[in-house]
């Protein structure tokens, strides 16, 4: 994996509730550690845009979609656990 | 002033959900606007019955419904369910919508997460569709990823709050261990049993190789229900739960109407034949001539032009027509004409209850008003046992509401003993008229005795008769007593014989003792007809004498007086005394 690849998140969240913030909050983090100027995340609210959670599918909140790069990957909860997430994103190589 | 209270809730007010027994038993269907558990092992129909739950509501009540699928995807599910003739796609999108919820194979987890965002979805769906009804099926798939046990009761209370202040109308599926009452008391989610206002278990279970499912109502609230078991199963229009009739049915409108048994002689033996609506049971060994005599009364059903089904468990359909042509009974004309329809069980396979079910689907849809099953016996083969008297009675019961004419047999174990009085499904009690077919042997013979048991209702022989076969038909001889035993066969022939012969001696002598009788009239006419002639020579010679008297006498006393004239003396004396000398 190349390291100019550029990350695009999607995160679905519940309104204002807790594990949402939580997640948000989370992936700012992460992002801000390990993919410095090249990540996008665009934050979707469930409740304000229900349609949209049903077409994607989403059931479960806070849920993040790694769109890009491929392959796409789901990750639900808070994110709190930063291994299990860095290793699903694919992203354990680069913090060594 | 506004006074804050509860929300009026309707107790009475259920949902159907267009399962055949299942709204009978909770009096209705489901709590409407409430949430019902459905519980049970693998294979044990969950999905059916919240699918079908769905699809009543979207074709019949007009209330359109989700069904979110947890484990299976819709596409499958859609597939399966063609083969209950549902047609969903008719239905989908706009009243019959599916959610594919499953959670991908692939799927991370990290961290905690609720079903917010399902709800929110679902929250924009039940809007826009006006969902009434809702499905969850199999919602432990998503429940059991939640990282502990406090989510997941937090998230199954925040669904059941949600479903709640929506007041649709909604069945959870569970998954249950298959042990003995498909309890989830131990299980994660036990406590859910006791949060929903209805529960219903599934079971499915083996007995003896036969496959038996049934269905409990746990719990329901506010309202009562039949807490019994009840037996159910997936029949070609989806989930039928079979329930015993309501104890406080309507008696059926009985008639005086007869039937004929299809044996002349049988139905002069029970005063006029079957009562039309009767039950009628058929009992002996085997080649007893039980399916003859039912065939018998199918025939006789066909020729009065009634629709008539006949279910054999032991032989094929073209076993059975082959062997009544053989005496007499043509059923084939009538299987081509349509009003004969013909089932050979042998090729259903499974528990009693699932015999019950198609013989009435199958009668339903033949409109039959006769019905015959030969022999019923089969019922009560191991693994059905327990069922076999219930299934047999509720067969009796509904052909009896329906006003049908029910005609089964019932094959007594193979010289079990000579009583007569035993049945072993016991339902000789229910039925209204009981035919025992039997062996006598006598002088080496073995020939076959009819008698009837009982016949409600009806004046009916008490005698043994012998049931003849031949290829002219079916009939019943007059049978002979002697010493106190019916004589049958050979012994009846002879008996016939001697008294034939006896009758002809006694004609032979009766026509001799005419002849003479008519000779010695004969006789006597002749001398009566000597003896009128001679008389009528006597009176006339008596006449003769008399009046030559007369004129004998006349010509003396002219003579007299013509002397006295002549002598001229006293003329006025008396004749008499003057002749004194």
């Amino acid at each position: 994996m190349s390291r100019c690849d550029l990350f695009q998140f999607r995160l679905y969240v519940a309104g204002d509730a807790l594990n949402s913030a939580q997640a948000v909050s989370n992936l700012t983090a992460l992002c801000r550690a390990h993919l410095v100027d090249r990540h996008e995340i665009e934050v979707v609210d469930v409740f304000r845009e229900p349609q949209r959670a049903l077409a994607d599918g989403i059931f479960m909140t806070p849920t993040l979609v790694k769109l890009a790069p491929s392959p796409t990957r789901r990750i639900v909860g808070t994110l709190s656990q930063t291994q299990p997430v860095m290793q699903a994103l694919g992203l354990e190589a680069v913090g060594a | 002033m506004k006074t804050v209270r509860s929300a009026p809730v309707k107790v009475s007010s259920k949902t159907p959900t267009g399962i055949a027994g299942f709204d009978e038993i909770t009096g209705g269907g489901l709590p409407q606007g409430r949430t019902t558990l459905l519980t049970g092992g693998p294979g044990s129909g969950k999905t059916i019955f919240a699918l079908q739950f769905l699809v009543h509501g979207a074709r019949e009540c007009g209330e359109p419904g989700i069904f979110v699928a947890f484990e299976e995807t819709s596409g499958r599910i859609v597939t399966n369910a063609e083969t209950f003739g549902w047609k969903l796609t008719e239905l989908q999108p706009k009243t019959l919508m599916f959610l594919d919820a499953q959670p991908l194979p692939d799927l991370v987890q990290s961290g905690d997460f609720d079903l917010g965002g399902m709800l929110a979805a679902l929250e924009a769906q039940v809007r826009t569709m006006g969902a009434r009804r809702i499905v969850f099926d199999a919602l432990d798939m998503v429940i059991s990823l939640l990282p502990d046990a406090a989510a997941q009761r937090r998230e199954i209370y925040r669904l059941h709050e949600w479903l709640l202040a929506r007041e649709v109308t909604a069945i959870i599926t569970l998954k249950a261990g298959s042990d003995e009452n498909g309890s989830l008391s131990r299980q994660p989610f036990g406590f859910m049993q006791f949060m929903v206002d209805c529960a219903v278990v599934l079971k499915h279970g083996v007995v003896l190789g036969v496959s038996q499912r049934s269905l409990r109502v746990q719990k329901y609230r506010g309202s009562g229900f039949d807490e019994d078991e009840a037996p159910f199963l997936i029949g070609r229009h989806g989930f039928e739960v079979i329930v015993a009739r309501a104890i406080g049915r309507v008696d059926t409108q009985v008639t005086n109407e007869r039937v004929s048994s299809g044996i002349k002689r049988l139905d002069t033996m029970l005063g006029g034949g079957y009562y039309r609506g009767a039950s009628v049971l058929i009992t002996g060994f085997s080649g007893t001539a039980k399916t003859t005599l039912s065939g018998a009364f199918a025939e006789a059903a066909c020729q009065r032009g009634e629709h008539t089904l006949f279910v054999s468990f032991d032989s094929d359909c073209s076993e059975v027509i082959r062997n009544l042509a053989s005496v007499g009974i043509r059923l084939d004309r009538f299987v081509k004409n349509g009003r004969l329809r013909m089932l050979s069980a042998r090729t259903i396979a499974g528990s009693a209850e699932v015999y019950l079910a198609r013989i009435k689907a199958l009668a339903k849809e033949h409109g039959a008003r006769c019905l015959v099953i030969d022999p019923v016996s089969t019922w009560s083969k191991p693994g059905s046992d327990l069922s076999a008297q219930s299934v047999a009675e509720r067969l009796i019961d509904w052909s009896k509401g329906g006003g049908t004419t029910l005609v089964c047999t019932r094959l007594l174990d193979e010289m079990s003993g000579p009583v007569e009085g035993e049945s072993p499904l016991q339902a000789s009690t229910v039925v209204d008229t009981w035919i025992h077919l039997n062996y006598l042997v006598q002088a080496g013979e073995r020939n076959r005795g009819l008698s009837i048991i009982k016949s409600r209702g009806t004046a009916h022989s008490n005698q043994v008769r012998e049931l003849i076969l031949s290829d002219a038909g079916v009939t019943l001889a007059d049978t002979y007593t002697a010493g106190g035993e019916v004589l049958m066969g050979t012994l009846r022939w002879e008996k016939e014989r001697a008294e034939a012969a006896a009758h002809e001696v006694a004609e032979v002598a009766g026509k001799l003792k005419r002849v003479r009788l008519d000779a010695e009239e004969a006789e006597l006419e002749v001398r009566l007809k000597s003896l009128q002639v001679e008389l009528e020579a006597k009176q006339a010679e008596k006449a003769l004498l008399i009046r030559s008297t007369q004129s004998h006498e006349g010509e003396l006393s002219r003579g007299r007086t013509r002397m006295r004239e002549l002598r001229g003396a006293d003329a006025a004396k008396p004749v008499g005394k003057e002749d004194s000398p």
